[in-house]
This record gives C-alpha cells, sequence and structure tokens, in this order.
C-alpha cells in the first residue's frame, strides 16, 4: 500500500522535478569522466536528494557546520555521485568540480569522506553503517536541547548487514524522534535482485516489528517524499522509515531495472546517450507545465 | 637504581602491596573526565560492571547508554556522537570491541576522525579463567596500524586513571588497553604520564627491558633480582603509549645498553616488540629478543598459571636476561 499524499504547489513540483533531471545529468557527466562508479543508485535517488536538499532540510552551503543544521548521513556510500552532483548544484562546491570524481586529490572521493568536503556528515562505503552515526548524531541533538533533524539514507541489499539491524533495534528500543531513515528499495544489488540473492521481504513487517513507524512511497513520487518527510517529523513516539520504492537507473531508458548497473558507469558514448534522453525528458517536464 | 624523578611507590618491592584492575582505573577515570566535561558520554556493550563503566552510569544515566550486545552499532553511534561533538567512550571486552566491530572503528571513527575513546576491558591473558575466546591478544596489532589511532596499555590503575583522563583531553580516537585481574599498583600519583612519552623506570648500563601493562611490574621485579643475584645492570623501561612511538627513550637507551628485550601480554607478531623492531631496524639494527605470546592461543587457568605456561612472568624475563648476557 503506497502512502497518500498532501497537495503541495505544482511550481515547486516542477521546480524539483527540474533540479532531480539536472542532478541525473551531473551524475552521467561525472561517472563517464570518473571511468568508474556506480550508475543506478545515484540515479534513482535523484528525486529524493532533490527534494531533501532543496525542499525539506535546513542547511546552509555557506555555513556548513552549523551546530543546528539538519543533518543527512549517506549510509550507502556507493551512490556518493549523487550527493556530490546535489552538495554542487546546491553550492557547497563549484560545478566544474564535479568532473574530479575518483581523481587524486578530489574532493569527491570514490566513496564519501567527511573530511574532504564541506556538506559530507559522515564517512561510508562498507555498507552498514550509516545508521548507526545517524543515531548518534540524533542522540547528540538530544542532549544538546537541540532541536535538528537527522535523515540516513540507505539503501535495500546493506540491510544484509548485521550492524543495521542493531541499529534498528537500537532506534526503535529508545524512540528515536528526530530521526529518519530513507530506505532505497531499487531491488538490485551487485550480484543480482535482492529477492534472489537474500530476500527482505517482508520488509515492512520487519521494521515495524522493529517498533519502527513505517511509510512505503513511490521515490520518485516528489509529492510523496515531501508529505512523508513531513509525516516523519511529526511521529514524535517511534522513528520513521520510508521505503522509498524506485527504479533502478531511473530516467536513463537503457539503465532502468537493469542490475548490471549497479555498479558500474557509463563509457563516453552511452553517457551521450542517456543525456540526450535526459534533456529530452526535461522538456518534456516543462512543456507539460507550461 | 628506580629512577627518582618517577616517584614510583615506596612498597614497590614489598609482598604485600596494593593491588587493584587497570579496568578500575578507567572506571574512576572516566567518572572524574565526566565531572570536568560534561560532553563526555559512554556507551557500553552489555558488559557495565565488567568494564567499570557503571561508576559513570551511576553518576550520569543520561549521558550513559547501554547499546546491548552489539559492537558495531555502539561503534557507530559513538561516531555519530563525536561528529556532533560529544567525548564517547566505548566501552567492552578487547576481544569484541575492536575484535568485532574493526570495520566500524576502521571507516566511522578513524577515518573520519571522529573524537571516539575505545575502551578493551580484559586485554592480554587476564581474563584467565573464560579461556581463549576471551583473551584478546591481537588487538594491540590491530589498532596501531589505522592511521589516527592512538594506542594505550597503562601499567597500573593509577596510570590507567591518567590515561583515561588525558584520552578525555586528546582530540582524535584513543584506544586504551584494560586488564581484567588485579595488579600491584607501583606507580603513584605523581609519577608522570604523558601519551606518547615512555618513561625510564630503573636505570641500567647492561641490557634494555621494554614493558607495557601490568607486565611492566614482572620486568621491574626481574631487574631487581638480576642486580641482587646476578650483578646485572637491567635499564626498565615502560612504554604505556604503544603508538605513537617514544622512538627518542627508546634509541637513547639502547645505545648505551645495545641489548633489548620487550616484553608483552600479545602476540609476538604485530604488537609492541614488533613495533620496536620495525623502528631499530631501520635506525639502530641491533640484536634484540621479543617475549610474547608465540602465535598460540591461550586457554583457562589461573593468571600466574598461564604467565608461567606461556613464559611471561618476572623469572623467565630474568631466564632470557641471562641467556641474552651469555651471548645465547
Amino acid at each position: 500500500m503506497l502512502y497518500k499524499t498532501t497537495r503541495v504547489k505544482s511550481n515547486i513540483l516542477e521546480e524539483l522535478q527540474i533540479i532531480a533531471t539536472n542532478l541525473r545529468k551531473s551524475v552521467i557527466e561525472m561517472l563517464v569522466v570518473a571511468g568508474s562508479g556506480h550508475s543506478a543508485g545515484p540515479l534513482d535517488m535523484a528525486e529524493v536528494f532533490a527534494t531533501l536538499y532543496f525542499h525539506i532540510l535546513n542547511v546552509d552551503p555557506k555555513n556548513p557546520t552549523d551546530p543546528d543544521r539538519d543533518r543527512l548521513v549517506l549510509s550507502a556510500g556507493h551512490i556518493c555521485p549523487i550527493l556530490y552532483a546535489t552538495l554542487a548544484h546546491k553550492g557547497y562546491i563549484s560545478e566544474k568540480e564535479i568532473k574530479t570524481l575518483r581523481k587524486l586529490g578530489s574532493k569527491l572521493q570514490g566513496h564519501p569522506h567527511n573530511l574532504s568536503m564541506p556538506g559530507i556528515e559522515n564517512s561510508s562505503g562498507p555498507l552498514g553503517q550509516g545508521l548507526s552515526q545517524a543515531i548518534g548524531m540524533a542522540l547528540a541533538a538530544k542532549l544538546d536541547n537541540k532541536n535538528y533533524e537527522v535523515y540516513c539514507i540507505g539503501s535495500d541489499g546493506e540491510l544484509q548487514e548485521g550492524q543495521i539491524w542493531e541499529a534498528a533495534m537500537f532506534a526503535g528500543n529508545k524512540r528515536i524522534r528526530n530521526l529518519t531513515w530513507i530506505i532505497d528499495r531499487n531491488n538490485i544489488q551487485i550480484d543480482g535482485y535482492t529477492e534472489d540473492v537474500m530476500p527482505l521481504e517482508p520488509l515492512r513487517e520487519k521494521l515495524e516489528a522493529f517498533n519502527w513507524h513505517v511509510i512505503e512511497i513511490d521515490g520518485h513520487n516528489i509529492e510523496e517524499i515531501i508529505s512523508a518527510c513531513n509525516m516523519s517529523k511529526a511521529i514524535v513516539e517511534r522513528p520513521t522509515a520510508i521505503i522509498a520504492h524506485t527504479i533502478p537507473g531511473k530516467g536513463v531508458d537503457f539503465m532502468e531495472y537493469k542490475f548490471e548497473w549497479h555498479g558500474k558507469s557509463p563509457s563516453l558514448e552511452e553517457g551521450k546517450k542517456a543525456l540526450h534522453e535526459l534533456r529530452t525528458l526535461e522538456g518534456r517536464i516543462r512543456g507539460e507545465h507550461e | 637504581m628506580l629512577k627518582e624523578d618517577q616517584n614510583l611507590s615506596k612498597d614497590i618491592f614489598n609482598v604485600h602491596i596494593e593491588s587493584k584492575p587497570t579496568r578500575e582505573g578507567y572506571g574512576d577515570g572516566v567518572l572524574e573526565a565526566g565531572e570536568i566535561n560534561e560532553d563526555v558520554v559512554v556507551l557500553c556493550g552489555d558488559l557495565t560492571e565488567s568494564t567499570k563503566s557503571d561508576r559513570f552510569a551511576h553518576k550520569f544515566p543520561n549521558r550513559f547508554f547501554d547499546v546491548g550486545v552489539a559492537e558495531q552499532n555502539m561503534a557507530g553511534i559513538a561516531a555519530g556522537l563525536a561528529l556532533s561533538g560529544k567525548v564517547p567512550f566505548i566501552a567492552s571486552y578487547a576481544t569484541f570491541n575492536p575484535g568485532r566491530n574493526l570495520d566500524q572503528i576502521r571507516v566511522s571513527i578513524c577515518f573520519s576522525k571522529a573524537n571516539v575513546k575505545i575502551i578493551g576491558a580484559h586485554g592480554g591473558l587476564s581474563t584467565p579463567a573464560d579461556g581463549a575466546t576471551h583473551q584478546a591478544l591481537e588487538d594491540l596489532a590491530i589498532m596501531r596500524t589505522l592511521p589516527n589511532m592512538i594506542v594505550l596499555y597503562p601499567c597500573d590503575y593509577l596510570e590507567a586513571k591518567k590515561a583515561t583522563l588525558k584520552a578525555a583531553n586528546h582530540k582524535g580516537p584513543v584506544y586504551i588497553r584494560l586488564a581484567r585481574d588485579k595488579t600491584p599498583i607501583f606507580t603513584t600519583k605523581t609519577t608522570p604520564f604523558e601519551i606518547g612519552a615512555a618513561q625510564v623506570l630503573m636505570e641500567g648500563r647492561d641490557i634494555t627491558v621494554i614493558a607495557t601493562g601490568p607486565l611492566v611490574y614482572e620486568g621491574l621485579k626481574a631487574a631487581q633480582e638480576l642486580k641482587i643475584r646476578h650483578g646485572i645492570s637491567v635499564e626498565v623501561i615502560n612504554l604505556p603509549t604503544i603508538k605513537p612511538l617514544d622512538k627518542k627513550t627508546i634509541l637513547k637507551s639502547v645505545q648505551k645498553t645495545r641489548r633489548l628485550i620487550t616484553v608483552e601480554e600479545h602476540q609476538m607478531a604485530g604488537g609492541m616488540g614488533s613495533t620496536i623492531a620495525e623502528f631499530l631496524a631501520q635506525e639502530f639494527p641491533l640484536k634484540m629478543k621479543i617475549m610474547g605470546m608465540p602465535d598460540l592461543f591461550g586457554e583457562s587457568g589461573l593468571y600466574d598459571e598461564l604467565l608461567e605456561k606461556y613464559g611471561l612472568n618476572a623469572h623467565h624475563i630474568e631466564l632470557e636476561v641471562i641467556q641474552f648476557m651469555q651471548g645465547k
């Protein structure tokens, strides 16, 4: 059952959708230049990142260490191209710097490093670590009587790590209210489809059994993302997990649904094709709203 | 000769010298650190009394988190707390912390320079009856290879307390290895302790013995006997900081004595002796002997029995020194 949405002004939705498409273009551009990296996850999280950074999060690129800022913890470190693209579009780094992904001396390390770039809250890559880190940040807010929110973005494949369930048990037990865990449910991992490699279902019931409030959304529907985040803030007796159902490789036709694109980057030719598709898509979005 | 500026206990060679476990030094130290700095928090993995975190937990219940038997989550939560300005101590047995949560310590803590203090209790053979599964004999090797990590192994209760307080003030990750069983308190409140400093406790001419942790006391006892019974002048150095290594003090001593034995409750591979061998092989090659566990797991028994069986008490240090002096 998918979550019912509240109405959000259509010009905001249009704006966020265009940002998401631009983020996808940046992801493709940086992956082509890097020559390695992950494609499917970064593309399918574009709406979530656009919505969080340009509508939900209280963050300021001019003051990236503000103690009162909201925190976004990326647990699935391998999808960092979408984080880097978002931070560049938001103004934490210059847009031309995204072309340095995975290059020597770059702020854009192959997996995110909190000390390498402003705006990156944590280091990740080895899966399953981010939810614990996010819990620590949420606990610190409580100790300091601060009101910031902590968002953790994780993948579905990393739910196979034991640490995730240690963390899920802790957060449910301690009823951590200022924590929202967004799970990219794209059904793929390196070796294949999650339900073939190591099934996660029934996921909703598992999380509910760990005392989480669970919301399922279409992870490409910006209105649903906004509603779910608002609901998470309003739920105070439990932490909230948002299962964002997504299409891996979303926005690039030849990548969609293919687990083979989980861990590889497009060639120059494939990149051109992908960018052409995304430009056409952007034209359609503008066209629909004109 | 005991070095006077070290202010060692007047009862140092009295058989009735007071004993306490170093884990109690941590327990009292972290309580004091918590009183000084309200950002100090403690996390524990279902071993609150055993790691002596209970003193802090009772005084500061809001700043204490029992995470249950979940060392990986404990390390991750601590990283998040540290990245938000807190000074977390995470306590469990060294076999689990860092034994179970190395990846979390490596990425969430060390790589991120998160200001977390890792407390590895029951290090070495000092949880003797529990047997090999609970005897951490490889933790120093693991921790010292991580960039940004400080590695401490205090020699007695008072040094453990000082190390805990210094760790709380140090900005960055610190590993402190503790012992379960009681060992003699042979230092005093005024014995100097600084992170990164080795201490010459007894000056000698013939051979240098460097020890770490509670076995430092065995080294001192051996040196005393060797002087009285064999006329051998042993220089005894306490090395509470395995990393960063106090190269200056070590080099000065071995340049004088030209002979070196190291003693530790740890695998010979990768531990304190190994650290010194790596340094001296490059700066001042000399023949040295590493006393430690010879690539074996421990077993159940009494602490004294295990030290005797694996050759890590004063008696065995004496024998090794005599052999070394005879050129064997």
